[in-house]
This record gives C-alpha cells, structure tokens and sequence, in this order.
C-alpha cells in the first residue's frame, strides 16, 4: 500500500481466522464471536493493531478465531499478561477473553487489580455459571445447590455476582449483556471500546451441554421485557411490556423497588433515572435479580479516571525531562568513585 | 591482623583486618558498616563485605535474634570474601556479644559498649552473670567504653531528648573505629548532611558524635594492647572503582543489556526478600528507559513481563525461591511460546519460607528442572557481586538471541555484599540488537533459524505478521495447534535442541586457577567463588595439587568441562545446599564426585573449604 492509496475498508471477515472453531454446537460463545468479528470494523479497528489475550477455559480459545494478534495464555492469568502487553505498547488495541472459572476463581486476584489499576483495554467476561472445558464442575457463579460432577449433593457456597465484585474492586466502567442479544451485546462493546480504562463487558453465555438455560428465567424472549431492564444513562429505569413499571428507592432506605406507574400515586417523575456515574446506584442495579426484579443490562456504571499505564509512562517522561535521557556510563559512575594507577 | 603493639604515635602496617560491627537492629549497625565501608573503599583497599540482619523488621530490642551485623574485610592485597573471623568485634550490647564473641579470632579485639550492658539487657540476651566481669574475655584484647554516656556527652549542645541523642551512638563508635584503622571521616560528614538536610540538628549531632569518637580515640590513653593501625592502599588494577552490591549490578546490567538488546526492559516483580532492591533501583531509572511494575503477586509479574516481551519489549522478573516456584507455570509459557524472558532468582534459604534473609544455593534444581514436562531454559549464575552486571548482559544477549526465557542465579550473599568494583567502559561491550519479523512474506510464527533454531519475533502492530499463539502445542510448520503425536515429539526436541546448543555460543570451561589436571580440582558455582579462590590458593601455596573451577553457565553445562572433570583424581563440590550441582555433573559425566556442603544460611568460610582440600589430599599417597 503506498500512501495515496485509500485505507482499505474492513469487513467482518478480515477478522475471520483460518482456524476450526472447536466450540459445542450451540454454544452461546459463537454469538460472541460473530458479534465481535462484527463489531471491529465499525470500530475502526485494524487486525494488525487488536491484540486478543485469554486465559484458559472454553472462552479462552476465542483469540484463535481472530485474525488479529492473539494469546492464549495460562488459567487465570490474562489480565495480568494483558496489562503487560499494554506496558509494553500503549497504542495496542488489548481484548481480554475471560470466563467466570478464569476470572473469578483462579484469576480472581489479577481481576481485581486489572479493575482498580484501571488499564485501558476491555475484558470481556464469558459468565456460564460453570466449568465447561473441564467437563461441568460448579463455578464462582454457580448458583447454591448446583448438582455436578464435583458436587453431586448441590454445591453449598454463594455465588459471586461479577458486577457487584468489579464495582466493589474499583471497576470505571461495568457493563452486562446476553450472549444472543446482538443489539445491546454490540452497544455495550461499543461504549467498552471507546471507555479510556479497563471496559468490563459480563456476558450472560448459555452453556448448552453442562448448564444448559442457566439464565433463560431472564433470557427468554417472550418473558425479556418484564425480567430485563435495558439501562440508558438519563432516562428512568422503566420495563414491562406496557412500560408502566419502574424503579425508585423505597422511601427512608437504600433499597430498591419496584413500583407500577399509575398506582398508588406514582408517576414517572418517581422513577429511578440511571446515572451512570453513579457507584453507589451501580451497586444497587448489579445485585438486582428475578423473580422480584428485572435484571440491569446495559452500562451499569461509567466514570472515566486516567489509565493506568498512561500514568505510568508519564513517569517514564518526567523522569527525562527532570534528568535528562539515562547514560549508561554515568550510571555506573554515579556516587563515589575513586581511581588507581593511571586511568588517564 | 597478626600482632598488635601497645598504643604508640607510630601506626602499626596491617596487611588485611576484618571488623564486625554487631548491635540491636535499632543501632543502626548496617549504616555504620557501610560507611566504614565507602570510606576503607576511598582509602583504595581491597575490600568485602557481609550484611547479617535479621528477617524480623523491629525484632525485640536486646535479643539474640534481634542482632544485626556487619563484617568488612579490608586489604593491601587482593581479596575475595568478608573474611573467616573477625580481628575486631564491635558489641554494641550483651546480645551483640553474646551472638559473635564464638566467632571472634583468640587474641582479637573487642569493643563493648558497656553502658547497654544493663540488668535487663543482660537477662534478654540470656547472660546470668556479666561476661565483662568473669574470665570469659580473657582470651581478647578487651577495650570497655561506655558509649553510650559518651555519645550522650557528645551530643549535648544539641538539646535532643535522650532518646534522639542515644541514636548517634553508631557514629561515635564509627568515630573510633575510623580514628584506630586510619580512615577518613569527610564523606560520612556529607553523607550525614545530606540524609538529615531536612532536620539539620540531627545532622549535626551525629556529626559532633562521630568527631568525638574520633577525638577520643586521638586523646584517650588505651590499656595494653589497643593500638592504632593502617591498612596501605591495595595494589589493585588500574581503573576507575567503585563500590557496588550485586543487587545494584544486576539491576544496572539489566539496563544496560537492554539497551545493547535496543529494547526496552519492562519489569514485573512483586517485594521479596532478598531480592526487592533490584525492584527499587530499576524503579528510579526511569530516564533510562525502564518500565517497572509492581505487580500483584509473583504469578501476575512475570505474567506482564511475558506479556511486555510478546508486544516487543524485554520482559524481566526479579525474585527468590519462593517466587520462582509462583511463576513456575508462566515460565513454562514463555518457553511454549519462546518468547525472552529474563527471570532473576537471588536465592535464600528454603524450603517454603525458610530463612529469607540468609543465603543458600538451593534453587539450582528448581531453577534447572522445576516446571511441569519438557521444559528446559538456560541457567546462567553469577559468581560475585560485580559479575551480576555481566550475567544480567549476558541474560539477556542469550534471551533474545534465542527467544527463550534465561533464568540468571545469584544469592542472599552477592545481593548484599559489596565489593571494590572496577567501572567497565559501555562502549567496550558489543551490541546485540533485537530482531524483530515485519516481512509478511511467508511468515508463520514458528519460523526458525535454522542456526540458532530461534524463533521468529513478530510484534504486535505490525501489518501482515497477525499470528495466534499458546501454552498449546504448536505445530512445527504452521505454528497453529496442534495434538498431533510425532509434530510434538519433534517440538520437545527442538525445545532441547536450541537451549542445548547455546553450549556453543559461551565460553568453555577452564579452570580459574591451576593446573588443568592434577589430584583435586574444587568446582563451585556462583558466590562460594570467593571462598573457593582463596582456598585453593593457599592450598597451592602450600604445594597441593589443587586447581578451582567455577561454572558460571549451569544449563546447558559449558564444553570442555567434561574433560575437565575427568583430568583430576578427584572432585569436589563445596554447595550452599544439600547438593544440587554434583547431581548435574555425576548425571552428565559419570564423575564421582564429592560434595562439601554448608547449608547454615552463612556463606563458606575460606577454612572450611581449605580443611577439606587438606583432608582429601592427606590420604593421597604422595608420588
């Protein structure tokens, strides 16, 4: 390509690999994909540029259906190499593939910090509430009493609800989706992408062979629009197919509640209007669960905060302006030094 | 020191002397003996030095484990180690005694501060009755000063609280102990004004409390046997020095590797005794290009740094044994992925936890074998603490040169001793620059060079070099995935076959010292060179067919050193550990070989490695 050619215009399938995609028929981790292989080219996104890293899990063998730059890297891990690679190349363009096994057990640690570091790429958390690639073993996000192979009698330890854990980490920006809900899963990778900070995107992904329908209680097309709540930053958090019910706090506490327009003497001017800034609301939204509420969707919280590396390699910067570029041989001679014989 | 005179105007001429200053953690022990120790380096002796402290921060003042030491070896010869035991020992209270007087030469000096020799300090250290008063001192030249009170003294003018004024008594003892061995007092004066800018009056006491010391020295009259000495100036090369700790030379070959390598160091580390000052000094050369992070834990730093050399820097971890074993699993990616990774081991005692301020050569193993499958890397150990410098080049000229991560050895005792160093010129070193692929053409991500069997380096951000890779095995033409069964065998293979040859690209083993053949040679590895050399030395002085042999390159072993090792009747292999070493060498050369091995958080001492050459060689038949 010289220069006056024009940038050649991308497409999904300049991000399609060569590679077999070795996942279970049915598996929601193919919306994903396809979603992504979609979504790069309205990003302006080049292939030379994006760099895929994952752990280990079914999720983690996303990089290799990518025809970009990718690492597949060792259970749990991912952030903490990703973070690296942003160290090395700011300019990079970093996507970390995680699942609820990889992230939140095993790579608990190097999740937390990814988050309060605040390192700018996004990771995508592929949550299945199960250990799939290991052959269905109860997961972080296993609900109490999931029967599987590791816990024939139920497992007996309270999930962890990733949101609610980012939020609590010091996650800038928290963010949910459903695996097969094109629509709002490329809005939220959108709004991830253009997010200057660590863009955390939970997808509720259906596991058909070990946990099959896991979250289709809100999932379900027929039921969705009285068990989702599509969040917009400014509007009021209103569902229901008639659009008539709502959110707000309940009167002298921090909780929340839902309420009918129309009723009781609420109007909308009652409602909840979703302020994405908001950590403390956040909070409230990511521990929303069925039967009694809708589930939040959508960008539950965004509030931008310097880079991590950026401010790192600041320092960098600084440290040349105040010393000047480091000389070795100056180094070395720093401090006391003292000569024998003839060093002329 | 081998005679002492009565005090006299003359100074008495030593050839070497070897003072250990020994008090509380509080007494600032560690400071004293470091400017003893940049003075003695002025006054152009030959030097070694050995920081003792304890593992504990603010351990139980007055208690055994409480005692923090340091011991100087200062010369007009050439010399290697801190020194068997000490000539001079300095007990700042009846724990510091009672811990080193076992160590102190028959004959030797001791200074006590008989102002912390008080009731309580005399039943914390486990004393009944006070050794100052029996027959227990007898067999030393004992000089009995409360310097406590005359610190106190010293620092009156200054209206400290007792407290404060109590601190300065490391300087007014340092004050003495300069005034008796010759040294000069200008640089502590400055070093003194510099640390204490902010509270000038701190400053100042301790400057009055050193000058006192130093006074009374000049003035007091000393019982028999106390006497002042010089120690002339060392007959050492010609050069530019200066003083330099191996943790200090290890981070400042780093950043000069990488700048031979034209890369850019990214280091990941997480705080670990002993091996954190390697994070802190690279931390403050960020002008020089060096990214530092402080990662998490062990695991998440040498996953950045795997992740900064895949996006084209040189990514690097320092650590201990504990870490290495953390990161174990990520070493084995970036060997799946033989992507350069410089991992620094500066080794303590183990297992587990085990001794984290004391030094051992026990990760030689772990470091060589301690991953899961086929797993090999280089291992590479520097021998003192001015050849940290070279090993970390080294490193990393052998981890980019074969895209492979390079494990660099060194220990507790390199880390903190420092040694008289000579400047090396950075033009006189060869730049090795990175590599990296950016020809599209024909390009696989496991591409090798069919010399070195190095892979290609494509970097991130590149056109046209997008590639995938993994923990997965790889296929040997493609470098997709692969299961397949002969595709990994040959894999494993070429693995071996490129850390195997670099046998080729280093020096071949010779011996340091001595004939190549004879009845014993001693083989070392890394800090116990110092013991080894001067050892074997004495030993030849006195006509025994020794030689020495040290191995700075551990996996892949150097050539000739077979040959080596069979050219002598007899090996030994003095180890810091339970022996690791001779396991290498007995499985690679048949060599029955036997071990001295010393595995008491201490460094050898010249004396037992020189006991057991003359016991070998005493039930040799002479010829």
């Amino acid at each position: 390509m010289t220069p006056l050619d024009p940038p050649k215009k991308l497409t999904r399938k300049d991000f399609v690999s060569d590679q077999e995609v070795r996942w279970c028929p049915g598996c929601g981790d193919y919306a994903i994909v396809a979603a992504i292989q979609r979504v790069l080219p309205k990003l302006g996104s080049t292939r030379e540029n994006t760099v895929f890293v994952s752990g280990i899990g079914c999720s983690s063998r996303f990089p290799y259906y990518m025809n970009t730059y990718g690492f597949h890297t060792i259970h749990g891990r991912a952030p903490a190499l990703a973070t690296g690679v942003k160290l090395a190349n700011p300019e990079l363009d970093v996507w970390v593939i995680t699942g609820d096994g990889d992230g939140l057990s095993i790579g608990g640690n190097h999740f937390l910090h990814l988050l309060r570091r605040n390192v700018n790429l996004q990771i995508i958390l592929f949550n299945n509430r199960i250990y799939g690639l290991t052959k269905g073993q109860y997961s972080p996000t296993s609900l109490v009493g999931k029967k599987s192979p590791s816990t024939p009698l139920g497992s007996i330890d309270s999930p962890v609800t990733p949101a609610a854990f980012a939020l609590g980490s010091g996650a800038r920006f928290v963010s949910r989706a459903i695996d097969v809900d094109v629509k709002n899963l490329t809005a939220v990778l959108t709004r991830a992408h253009e997010f200057k900070g660590t863009g955390l995107i939970e997808v509720f992904q259906n596991c058909p062979v070990f946990n099959d329908g896991a979250f289709s209680h809100f999932t379900e097309r027929a039921t969705a629009t009285e068990t989702q709540l599509h969040l917009v930053h400014g509007e009021p958090m209103i569902f229901g197919k008639e659009r008539d019910r709502g959110l707000r706090l309940r009167p002298g506490t921090l909780q929340i509640e839902v309420v009918t327009i129309g009723e009781n003497g609420i109007t909308e001017a009652d409602i909840l209007v979703h302020d994405e800034t908001n950590r403390a609301q956040a909070f409230l939204l990511a521990g929303l669960e069925p039967p009694h509420f809708p589930v939040a969707l959508g960008v539950l919280f965004a509030a931008p905060a310097p880079a991590f590396e950026e401010a790192l390699l600041d320092q960098n910067r600084q440290a040349v302006e105040l010393r000047g570029a480091g000389d070795i041989d100056a180094l070395l001679r720093k401090g006391h030094t003292w000569t024998v014989g003839d060093d002329s | 020191m081998d005679t002492f005179a009565s005090q006299s105007a003359e100074r008495e001429s030593l050839e070497s002397v070897v003072i250990r200053f020994a008090g509380d953690s509080g007494d600032g022990m560690q400071l004293t003996g470091t400017q003893f120790t940049q003075s003695t380096a002025l006054m152009g002796n030959d030097l070694a030095t050995f920081p003792d402290f304890p593992a504990e921060i603010r351990a139980p003042a007055g208690t055994t484990f409480g005692v923090s030491g340091f011991q100087i070896h200062f010369a007009s010869r050439d010399i290697m180690t801190p020194g068997d035991a000490p000539d001079v020992l300095v007990a700042m209270n009846p724990a510091a005694l009672k811990v080193n007087l076992p160590e102190l030469k028959v004959g030797g000096m001791l200074l006590v501060n008989t102002g912390a020799f008080t009731a309580g300090n005399l039943k914390k250290a486990g004393y009944k009755e006070n050794p100052l008063d029996g027959d227990e001192l007898a067999p030393y030249r004992v000089l009995k000063l409360d310097i406590s009170k005359l610190t106190l003294a010293s620092v009156e003018p200054f209206e400290l609280s007792t407290k404060e004024a109590l601190r300065s008594k490391n300087m007014w003892t340092l004050g003495l102990v300069m005034w008796m061995f010759d040294r000069e007092r200008g640089e502590t004066v400055a070093w003194l004004e510099k640390k204490f800018a902010k509270k000038p009056e701190i400053a100042q006491a301790n400057i009055a409390a050193l000058n006192a010391g130093h006074a009374y020295g000049e003035t007091a009259e000393f019982p028999q046997g106390i006497g002042c000495y010089t120690v002339p100036k060392a007959d050492l090369e010609a050069g530019t020095y200066r003083n330099i700790t191996g943790n200090e030379a290890t981070a400042w070959g780093v950043v000069a590797g990488a700048k031979l390598a034209a890369i850019r160091p990214v280091l990941g580390s997480y705080p670990i005794t002993p091996a954190s000052t390697i994070l802190h000094t690279l931390a403050n050369l960020k002008e020089h290009g060096v990214v530092t992070f402080q990662a998490e834990d062990e695991i998440a730093a040498v996953c950045a740094a795997i992740g900064a050399s895949y996006a084209g820097s040189l990514g690097l971890t320092s650590t201990s044994g504990p870490g290495v074993a953390l990161k174990a699993e990520a070493i084995g990616l970036a060997v799946a992925t033989e992507l350069p990774l410089l991992i620094i081991d500066v080794q303590r005692g183990g297992p587990s936890t085990g001794l984290p301020t004391k030094t051992e050569q026990s990760d030689l193993l772990q470091a060589v074998y301690g991953r899961n499958g086929d797993c090999p890397l280089p291992v590479i150990a520097a021998q003192t603490p001015g050849d940290c410098f070279y090993m970390a080049i080294e490193a990393i000229r052998l981890a980019v040169k074969y895209m492979t991560p390079v494990m660099l050895l060194t220990d507790g005792a390199l880390a903190n001793s420092a040694e008289p160093w000579k400047i090396p010129s950075f033009s006189d070193f060869e730049p090795f620059p990175a590599q990296f692929r950016t020809d599209p053409e024909g390009f696989q991500p496991f591409l090798r060079d069919p010399e070195t069997l190095a892979r290609v380096w494509p970097k991130p951000g590149t056109p046209g070099t997008e590639h995938r890779i993994g923990g997965i095995e790889k296929d040997y033409d493609s470098g997709n995935i692969s299961y397949d069964p002969d595709n990994h065998h040959k894999m494993t293979k070429v693995r071996a076959a490129k850390v195997a040859q670099i046998a080729d690209d280093v020096p071949a083993q010779t011996v340091d010292q001595g004939d190549p053949e004879g009845d014993l040679l001693v083989v070392g590895w890394g800090s116990t060179y110092g013991a080894i050399s001067q050892a074997v030395s004495a030993c030849r002085a006195a006509g025994l067919k020794v030689s020495h042999a040290h191995i700075r390159y551990i996996s892949p072993l150097p050539r000739g050193l077979g040959e080596l090792l069979k050219s002598f009747k007899h090996v030994l292999i003095p180890e810091m550990n339970n022996g690791m070493l001779i396991k290498l060498l007995r499985a690679e050369f048949l060599v029955d070989a036997q071990g001295l091995n010393k595995i008491a958080g201490q460094p050898f001492k010249v004396s037992e490695i020189e006991a057991a050459i003359r016991s070998y060689l005493s039930n040799e038949p002479s010829e």
